[in-house]
């Protein structure tokens, strides 16, 4: 067992050896432009990344054609969102619908677009974490011209219904965008039956490079986008600029195995993910932020009451986790995922995400269980909270000075 | 949040860690913050006839800066005068722990707290706060 143990697979991953081994000889040996038309530096590496198109379409029952190659989720999200609003919002309307606990990248240009004279409705989501269907329908409007809600949640990992989502977005003629960076390779994408339009991915959260993501884009029925990047255009018009040939082929690669081993992985993590839960449902006073039935195998987002997250994380420091606490980020707040769902600030400032993955043993999960025990007990033993909460004090009922 | 050697020593053995108890006379007891922001911080101070500081003790939810803050200022306020401790500023706090810009606060927490305990305690005694 090697320390620290990195238990934040879902801010990152490790580039897969496999993965590695084939994009080096892009750097190198094959560093041909794919868009070179003239001569076999051009056509070899036009091969390469054509090979990785379908190896990312093969993961979501795509066709080739309906991938386009970006930077990462980020701009796909962005492309996907302001590229259907303004294509779609001159006829169908200006109105679109998201949900509160979506990722930035897709809560931040549906600001930009409420900026530009669009409305927006911002979906509640219920305690679980899941949204409230009923509620959904609701929301929809004559007007309405683009959804965008995420597959897996970022942060606690649930599983929003996308495929009733998209059932009642095709009812009413309304274009369905979905963010599934977290869900490649945990849980199965068939885009053959999955009533979506628009599905954006990234390749570092599946053990492929940083850098690189794609967008997938309907043929049939077609979706139309207003291009966010103007040059040569590269990808059918929809992004241009030069292809890198070694993070494509990465991401084939990485896709390639995701499909490959996922059930066999999912299992095994699942195994240790509930070992984990096992052991931390002993420390009293803890709560599992989100449902946890359809939620990914890897996830587990847990509140210790009466402990701040951020000196959890500082005593913990064999561990690379991530906390939902104000004090992790540059700004003040507490994650807005948690208080979404109705978290209270303090247990929001309590939380910590631990998400398992390819390189996890058990022995890592036993470790960590045993520092958490003992850091948690520590802190509470300095924690005034939790000597008022001893005590038999109400806590919700004191009178506290906020500042 | 990168800290300096001193915040990690403070965080790491913390001082004066526990409780008085805070029906006794001698004992002025200042609880600052909330829950809600992430930081609240409980100071004890013991204090003996003649006016001095004799023994102080914390107790502190909040991030790694909030409980070195506290922890220091137990270490401050011992063997001196309640009139003194009450001129302790943040800005030393802050300074003796190169404290980041953006964890000022928990050294005026820390600065809040002492005057809550001061208060505390010249209220027990019919003393103007």
């Amino acid at each position: 067992m090697q320390l620290p143990i990195y238990l934040d697979y879902s801010a990152t991953t490790p580039v897969d050896p496999r993965v590695a081994e084939k994009m080096i000889p892009y750097l190198s040996a094959h560093f041909g432009n794919p868009a070179s038309r003239s001569h076999g530096f051009g056509w070899e590496a036009e091969a390469a990344v054509e090979k990785a198109r379908a190896q990312v379409a093969d993961l979501i029952g795509a066709d080739p054609k309906e991938i386009v190659w970006t930077s990462g989720a980020t701009e796909s999200n962005n492309l996907a969102i302001k590229g259907a609003a303004h294509f779609y919002g001159r006829d169908k309307g200006k109105h679109l619908i998201t949900v509160k606990t979506e990722h930035k990248a897709v809560l931040d240009p549906m600001r930009e677009l409420e900026r530009q004279g669009y409305q927006v409705t911002w979906l509640d989501v219920r305690e679980n974490g899941l949204i409230d269907l009923e509620a959904f329908r609701e929301a929809l409007t004559p007007d309405t011209a683009l959804v965008s809600i995420m597959l897996v949640n970022n942060e606690i990992g649930v599983i929003q219904p996308i495929a009733e989502i998209g059932a009642l977005c095709r009812e009413k003629g309304v274009i369905f965008h979905v963010d599934a960076a977290q869900a490649t390779g945990k849980v199965a994408i068939d885009l053959k039956t999955l009533p979506v339009d628009l599905m954006s991915f990234s390749a570092h959260k599946t053990y492929g490079p940083k850098g690189i993501g794609a967008l997938y884009v309907r043929r049939k029925p077609r979706v139309r986008l207003e291009a966010q990047m103007h040059g040569g255009g590269h990808e059918r018009g929809f992004r241009s600029g030069t292809l890198a040939p070694h993070q494509i082929v990465g991401m084939g690669e990485a896709f390639a195995l995701a499909g490959a081993e996922m059930a066999t992985e999912n299992e095994r993590i699942a195994r240790l993910r509930d070992r984990l839960y096992a052991g931390l449902s002993g420390i009293e006073a803890t709560y599992v932020n989100g449902d946890l039935e359809a939620r990914v195998a890897h996830n587990l987002n847990v509140s210790f009451a009466y402990v701040e997250g951020e000196s959890l994380i500082m005593a913990i420091k064999d561990l690379a986790v991530s906390s939902g606490s104000a004090c992790t980020s540059a700004s003040l707040e507490p994650s807005y995922v948690l208080r979404a769902l109705g978290r209270s600030d303090e247990l929001a400032h309590s939380s910590i995400r631990f998400s398992l993955g390819r390189f996890t043993s058990e022995e890592d999960i036993d470790y960590a269980l045993s520092l958490l025990r003992q850091k948690v007990a520590k802190l509470r033993d300095m924690s005034p909270l939790w000597e008022m909460a001893q005590a038999g004090i109400d806590l919700d009922k004191v009178q506290w000075a906020a500042h | 949040m990168s800290y300096s050697a001193k915040v990690i020593d403070h965080y790491e053995n913390p001082r004066n860690v526990g409780s008085f108890d805070q029906n006794d006379e001698n004992v002025g007891t200042g609880m600052v913050g909330a829950p809600a922001c992430g930081d609240v911080m409980k100071l004890q101070i013991q204090v003996g006839k003649d006016g001095v500081i004799e023994d102080a003790r914390f107790k502190t939810y909040g991030c790694g800066s909030a409980i070195a803050s506290s922890s220091l200022l137990t270490e401050w306020v011992k063997g001196k005068t309640v009139e003194e401790a009450m001129t302790i500023k943040n800005t030393q706090i802050a300074e003796e722990l190169a404290l980041p810009p953006v964890k000022i606060h928990c050294s005026v927490l820390a600065e809040d707290a002492i005057k809550a305990a001061v208060a505390d305690y010249r209220k027990k005694h019919g003393e103007p706060v």
